[in-house]
């Protein structure tokens, strides 16, 4: 028996005992979530349990290495023990933009120091965090931001407003762009710092969106005391931070919700009329047929990026084309949902449509092709760095 | 699975890319076009795309064949795609030789493999008999008689079909035409009495044939297979050939990205290359973003046609589908990023275009695909 064949038997056993049966039940909405962090509050004792013996193992962060909490995985196992989770519909043990943002960043860039003190209450979910990019007047053009940091020795004294930080009224530290050189060209004076939410100076509030939910905060940083020892990397290199992290950001975007769900076939014939094991609305059927063909293209487009990458060079500008592409399925999967439960699906309120969820995901799903950078950034970044097509 | 090719089939690849972009040019296709060659391919370049070992891409090893597979096969045609290349090797190694291999008896197989892998010998195959791919539509007509079968009737859109030496003809020797039941598959040697071949001229310059049986007489040595049972036989065959026709689509496809990209660096208007225009350099970028998609679908259902996968069929729709619809957009793409230039007959891209909505029928266009993945899933 090779390796993996041994480490795949033993990776189901501890599953089987490890991971609760409550914890194997799709999760009904967004709330059943574990985002760990200071304030958390457990659902059940399962999920506390299933995100203690996961983190144990360094098992919410499998291919991090061990010194800072990770589990220290090769590719291959960590492929296997996503194949092995996935086999028993076992939950996420831990959402965290800390994992899927922060951490490679900061594993990459970071001092040792910030590392050792941050890293492993990732890996735990003893802090959550958030991140501060866009800004009022920096949306598209990011590195247009304006909140300022100036130095003061031993600190920086940070003044701004942040908009769009998801969920920044539950995190507990911000991973923050600021602007510490304002003589410098607008890429070269960034830079990239941590910040705990309790410190004096910081203030959120919640921006109600059209699909009723508020997962986006306004932050304020008013005289913000910022240790240096809170600053990564060199001050002035922010913008080259950001990017990275945003790479990692939009593998994310362009998978959510994707390849996930339910086959949009399969809903259709159960609440579309059929007849005869066919859909009855031509129009719809040749749309699923279209949009599930694009969406075993892109899978498999994911599918051969990963393995392009494990088998030498990087993701790179590949992730834009994914970004672009995932989102914007993404949001014709919303909408033929509509089609397929036809008014039901206007329903906002009430136990029939489970407070509106598929509404409120369709309106959701809207900011898909707008955050992490929008679909026409994406084609820009696609035209520029993988085409070569000129500025001027 | 990997989606990435391995150091065997990158040299394969390298080596096909490289031989049908210095043998067989789009500029060779155009010679051809314009000097009206019946035969439509150089022989000497398909002489030596036999001596090369590509026709025997999909057969194993103790078949004659070289036992590349069907990813093999995709990355040949890839290249030709790309290039433009005019060859029979489509029927001989995707059609005939696999199908020969998989159904007919030692004698047919002794008699026509080593010619169809060295290349003396052209067989194509006819199963259309009107606008549309539909092999169970078929109603070509073959009554059993006391020797053996009488065919009557039509084939039309035969590729390779008007110089071939021998044709495989799917007919139908019983029940109703949409019955996938009661049809056979028949060897119909050139000059075999009562045929007729006319060749049709089709846009893409390339050689089809549209053929009558008028009561040709066949011995029953000419039955290849179960009498009555051909599709069981025939279908994953066909299913493989149009994921290479796929990679053909795919190779074509990014030939229009790329020369498209190429002259927006260079063309000027308003004083600056048009390719630093945001309206132009989108499009260019979501026709990247669909070709990359069609890449991988189509190396995935390649990869798949090697195996026993039993979702493969679904597979194979899915990549034809997809395969067309990206060739139809980076065709029109190219034609309209080009402007007027586009439409003239001295550039390249006419003979993209008109190629690609030959191959884009071939064997089911996407919205027989598209028809057929509902099917297959149940919707």
């Amino acid at each position: 028996m090779s390796d993996l064949d041994q480490f795949r038997d033993e990776t189901r056993a501890w599953l089987g005992e490890n991971c609760p049966a409550s914890m194997r039940e799709p999760m009904r909405n967004e709330s059943d979530a574990c985002w760990g962090g200071r304030g958390f509050k457990f659902k059940s004792d399962d999920q506390r349990h299933w995100l203690e013996r996961m983190a144990a193992r360094g098992w919410t962060t499998p291919t991090w290495p061990q010194e800072y909490g990770g589990g220290g995985l090769s590719k291959d196992e960590a492929r296997i023990l996503k194949e092995e989770m996935a086999l028993i519909n076992a939950r996420n043990p831990l959402m965290s933009f800390g994992i899927s943002m922060l951490g490679p960043m900061l594993l990459k860039y970071g001092s040792e120091e910030l590392k050792q003190q941050h890293i492993p209450d990732i890996v735990h979910g003893r802090i959550r965090w958030c991140q501060g990019y866009s800004e009022p007047g920096a949306g598209s053009d990011l590195a247009g931001l304006q909140t300022r940091a100036d130095d003061h020795g031993d600190h920086y004294l940070v003044n701004g407003q942040k908009v769009w930080t998801s969920y920044a009224d539950q995190a507990d530290w911000c991973f923050c762009l600021v602007r510490t050189d304002f003589d410098a060209p607008k890429h070269l004076g960034i830079s990239f710092i941590l910040f705990d939410m309790t410190w004096p100076g910081v203030s959120t509030k919640p921006i109600k969106l059209i699909s009723g939910s508020s997962p986006f905060c306004e932050t304020f940083m008013d005289d913000l005391k910022v240790p240096k020892n809170q600053l990564v990397g060199e001050a002035g290199k922010g913008w080259t931070y950001a990017k990275y992290l945003l790479t990692h950001e939009r593998e994310m975007i362009s998978e959510m919700g994707l390849g996930s769900g339910e086959a949009l076939s399969a809903l259709a014939m159960e609440y579309a009329p059929s007849t005869g094991g066919q859909l009855k609305d031509g129009f719809l059927r040749a749309e699923i047929a279209s949009h599930e063909i694009d969406m075993a293209a892109f899978m498999a487009t994911v599918q051969r990026v990963q393995h392009e990458a494990k088998a030498g060079g990087g993701v790179g500008a590949a992730s834009s084309t994914l970004k672009y592409y995932g989102t914007e399925l993404n949001k014709d999967r919303m909408e033929l949902l509509l089609n397929i439960h036809g008014s039901d699906a206007l329903e906002w309120e009430g136990q029939f449509a489970n407070n509106g969820k598929i509404a409120r995901e369709w309106l959701r799903s809207k900011a898909n092709s707008i955050e992490g950078g929008t679909s026409e950034v994406q084609l820009n970044i696609v035209s520029k760095h993988i085409l070569g097509l000129p500025d001027k | 699975m990997q989606l990435v090719l391995n150091e065997e089939q990158q040299l394969l690849k390298e080596s096909a890319d490289g031989f049908f972009k210095s043998k067989a040019p789009v500029s060779a296709l155009r010679a051809l076009r314009d000097a009206g060659c019946d035969a439509c391919f150089d022989p000497d370049v398909w002489a030596e795309t036999a001596e090369m070992g590509f026709n025997g891409m999909v057969l194993s090893e103790d078949a004659g064949g070289i036992g590349f597979g069907y990813t093999g096969a995709g990355t040949v045609a890839e290249a030709m795609g790309r290039n433009l290349s005019a060859s029979p090797w489509f029927v001989n190694a995707v059609l005939s030789a696999p199908l020969l291999n998989a159904v007919a008896s030692d004698e047919q197989k002794q008699m026509w493999l080593p010619k169809l892998l060295n290349g003396s010998s052209v067989m194509a195959l006819a199963i259309d008999e009107g606008g549309h791919y539909d092999p169970a539509g078929t109603k070509l007509a073959a009554a059993e008689s006391r020797d053996g079968f009488v065919l009557s009737g039509m084939k039309s859109f035969v590729v390779e079909g008007a110089n071939a030496d021998a044709w495989l003809v799917l007919a139908r020797s019983a029940g109703a035409p949409g019955s996938e039941k009661g049809l056979s598959l028949f060897i119909v040697e050139k000059g075999t009495p009562g045929l007729v071949v006319d060749q049709q001229v089709m846009a893409d310059s390339r050689n089809y044939a549209r053929l009558t049986f008028e009561k040709v007489t066949l011995g029953k040595d000419a039955l290849v297979g179960a009498a009555g049972l051909a599709l069981a036989g025939l279908s994953p065959i066909l299913d493989r050939a149009a994921v290479v026709v796929a990679a053909e689509l795919y190779g074509l496809s990014s030939f229009c990205l790329s020369s498209t990209v190429d002259y927006l660096k260079e063309r000027k208007q308003f004083g600056v290359v048009i390719g630093t225009f945001q309206g132009l350099q989108h499009r260019a970028a979501h026709l990247f973003s669909e070709l990359e998609l069609t890449k991988s679908v189509v190396l995935k259902a390649l990869m798949a046609a090697d195996t026993d996968d039993p979702s493969f069929p679904v597979l194979a729709s899915i990549a034809k589908a997809k395969a067309c619809k990206t060739a139809e957009l980076a065709t029109n793409e190219a034609i309209q990023m080009h402007g007027g230039i586009g439409m003239t007959d001295e550039m390249d891209i006419g003979f993209y275009i008109k190629r690609a909505r030959s191959l884009q029928a071939l064997l089911g266009d996407y919205n027989h695909h598209a028809d057929r993945y509902a099917r297959l899933r149940g919707f």
